[in-house]
């Protein structure tokens, strides 16, 4: 008896926590607009983000940034007759979680557009889903070239008609960076990458210019994503002396490496792409993190004319977390959305007969948003070019260097 | 040849972190034959006991080195020992006790839905205690002045003071541990009750508290791995104790499960051989993320040409 206590207590313990595990993360969702307006046709608009996890600190910036322009959609009244809904799904920055998440939101037929994803390894995993729903996905946040160009980038090819993104990608983000060392007078690096599509994609790119330009790149390493002793390779990477170090990866792994990097006595900058451009990365690689370096899309919000309507908006939204790396373009992508449905849902008589005409309307979009002009081009990529360097001064990243990377 | 000692050090402190983790198994497996696959878990929550500690001491930064290392640091581990320590107590008595007697797989799947568990309790719990930081990212370990970040040069070789404090770690409770079970009553109440626990009983050695004791000890020194675990990486998460603590069953397993001097040998060789891999095999199998397939490619080695594992069973004779 005591026995059959014991274990009903123990699984009642589990099944308790597993709801409240669920309770938890829907809890923390916000819901855009307010409920069904009178007599008002409803369309939804989506968000694929992780939303729990290592990366979460990014999704939530993009989740709460696209809220934000849907409520402002529906206060303006930019699309009249019909009113926009929001819905966020997890994907836990895993393909997996976002097939789940993909087919889920394409069920919906009231979804037209959708927002996402952060990972360019879950772009790979759902662009298929969106594709044969014929729902545009415009990520604000993947960079891996293949996404819209195809496997083989010396002939691209539009890889899937429904996909678009407002971010610049790695075949720009690597060579800038490389441009940036070399002006530095750096011309010894060594890359390190995570072996996952957008790590690898970013040191591959980084390392083929920076060979082009007339750099020595003296190892190329790669590491696990769920490694957290790099002491190892950081030996091997010391042993041959490079000037700097570029990461191809995200912050979980990169904090932790720049720390251990710099206790190891190899003390030379660390550089990384978007994916490190979030102040979790200082707060992981702690005080000695001073001096490592980031390339991210576009321009730094704060810097922008453009940019200071969003900032003021999201300052007032009542957010809880940052906007993030990611918060103006996927502003500027659910913007966009937005732009399309001021077309498709002129005439249409429910979301889902809009949904053609919504991705054909995509791309002719023009505008100014957050971060700029947008608007794609015949691959779907953003056709904005501009970047910027980023270093860590004093515990925060400060911009360096902004250009129109030609 | 610096680089090879450079190398030497890395897997000896690596391999020293994953034998303070694999005692736990090893002694808890030689008493009652049970894999306890939530002793990873015991090691995370080590880690988070000395993290609160240092929260409830008023989260203290700026402070002297003689502080930190005198009052702060000791602090920390006996806080994360105490956490350890009532956790695996706990778990004993209410996941594994109610099923001594059950088949071999009951205790397994509990130990499984154990660990999730506990793993869930952090993650939703931690983070939601006023002025404690969100438990769903990594959480920055404190800074121990005087010993993070700290390192001595000999030559072409930096040796971490976290990698010192590890090995020391290691040292220390290896030596307290033998003295304990060779020349305390307890332990050898606890070597009996591992040889035959019906005789023990029968001569009058309480059964129950040889068992509990084993759990206490090997979570104690899961929790002084938890520390040196927030020192040497500086940053702590709910998932820390999945990877590590299979490191550490492997580590076991590759020693010999269930004797003590196998799963600090068998900690040891894991941590080098992930070390001299990553320099010393060449072409892209010897990068950093071959590194496991190298230590479970040993692993496989050892037990199809000694499947005893590499020190055997002495300590007990069971296993």
């Amino acid at each position: 008896m005591n026995r059959r206590l014991a274990a009903a207590g123990i699984s009642g313990l589990l099944i308790a926590s597993l709801t409240l595990a669920g309770c938890g993360q829907r809890s923390a969702e916000p819901t855009a607009g307010a409920t069904q307006g009178g007599g008002k046709k409803i369309a939804k608009i989506g968000l694929i983000a992780p939303l729990s996890g290592g990366l979460s600190a990014m999704g939530a910036g993009m989740r709460n940034s696209v809220d934000l322009a849907v409520k402002q959609a529906n206060e303006s009244g930019a699309i009249p007759g019909w009113e926009l809904q929001f819905v966020s799904e997890d994907d836990q920055a895993s393909p997996d979680a976002g097939k789940n998440a993909a087919t889920k939101l394409t069920g919906d037929k009231d979804v037209v557009g959708v927002v996402g994803p952060l990972n360019s390894s879950v772009g790979q995993a759902i662009q298929p889903i969106f594709e044969s729903a014929g729902i545009a996905l415009v990520s604000p946040a993947n960079t891996n070239p293949s996404l819209t160009k195809g496997a083989d980038l010396a002939n691209p090819k539009r890889a899937y008609t429904t996909y678009f993104r407002t971010c610049t990608t790695d075949d720009v983000q690597g060579p800038f960076a490389a441009k940036y060392l070399l002006d530095q007078g750096i011309k010894q690096v060594a890359t390190i990458n995570d072996k996952k599509a957008y790590g690898q994609g970013l040191a591959s790119a980084f390392a083929t210019a920076f060979k082009a330009s007339g750099g020595d790149v003296v190892g190329e390493e790669t590491i696990n994503p769920d490694d957290k002793d790099f002491s190892a390779v950081i030996s091997k990477v010391k042993a041959a002396g490079p000037a700097a170090v570029y990461y191809g990866g995200e912050y979980p792994q990169a904090g932790p490496l720049s720390q251990q990097m710099k206790a190891a006595g190899l003390n030379v900058p660390l550089m990384g792409g978007d994916g490190i451009f979030d102040p979790a990365f200082i707060e992981l690689a702690g005080a000695t993190s001073n001096g490592d370096l980031a390339t991210s899309v576009g321009a730094p919000a704060e810097s922008l004319a453009s940019a200071k309507a969003f900032l003021d908006a999201y300052g007032k939204g009542g957010y809880k977390e940052s906007y993030g790396a990611y918060g103006m373009y996927s502003y500027d992508a659910a913007q966009s959305i937005i732009e399309a449905l001021k077309v498709s849902l002129k005439d249409a008589k429910d979301a889902t007969s809009a949904r053609k005409g919504t991705v054909e309307a995509l791309g002719k979009v023009s505008f100014n948003g957050a971060s700029g002009a947008v608007a794609f081009n015949e691959f779907g990529d953003s056709k904005a070019r501009v970047l910027t360097v980023y270093k860590v001064e004093g515990g925060a990243w400060k911009a360096d260097k902004t250009e129109d990377f030609k | 040849m610096d680089l090879f000692i450079q190398q030497l050090i890395n897997g000896l402190s690596l391999g020293a972190l994953y034998a303070l983790i694999a005692v736990g198994y090893t002694v808890v497996y030689g008493i009652v034959q049970l894999i306890n696959f939530a002793h990873g878990e015991v090691f995370m929550m080590g880690a988070f006991g000395a993290y609160t500690t240092w929260m409830l001491m008023g989260s203290p930064t700026k402070v002297s080195v003689g502080f930190a290392l005198g009052i702060m640091l000791p602090a920390m581990i006996l806080g994360g020992v105490l956490v350890s320590v009532v956790t695996a107590l706990l778990m004993e008595r209410f996941a594994y006790r109610p099923l001594r007697n059950a088949p071999r797989l009951a205790p397994l799947i509990s130990a499984i839905g154990l660990s999730i568990a506990l793993q869930e309790a952090v993650r939703l719990f931690y983070g939601r205690i006023p002025g404690f930081p969100d438990s769903r990212r990594a959480i920055p370990f404190p800074v121990i002045e005087g010993l993070t970040g700290r390192s001595l040069q000999l030559g072409g070789v930096t040796i971490q003071f976290s990698a010192i404090f590890t090995l020391g770690a290691l040292f220390v409770c290896a030596t307290v541990l033998w003295w304990f079970v060779n020349k305390t009553r307890m332990g050898r109440a606890m070597q009996a009750t591992s040889q035959d626990a019906d005789t023990a009983r029968l001569m009058g050695i309480n059964v129950d508290r040889a068992i509990a004791t084993a759990f206490a000890v090997g979570a104690a020194l899961a929790a002084v791995a938890g520390v040196a675990h927030g020192l040497r990486y500086n940053n702590i998460d709910f998932q820390m104790g999945f990877m590590a603590g299979m490191k550490a069953f492997t580590a076991a397993v590759l020693g010999g499960i269930g004797n003590i001097n196998g799963a600090v040998v068998g900690g040891l060789v894991l941590g080098v051989v992930e070390a001299m891999a990553t320099t010393y095999i060449p072409g892209q199998f010897g990068s950093s993320a071959w590194k496991d397939v190298w230590a479970f490619a040993i692993l496989i080695l050892v037990l199809v040409f000694r499947p005893q594992g590499l020190l055997g069973a002495k300590v007990v004779d069971r296993a």
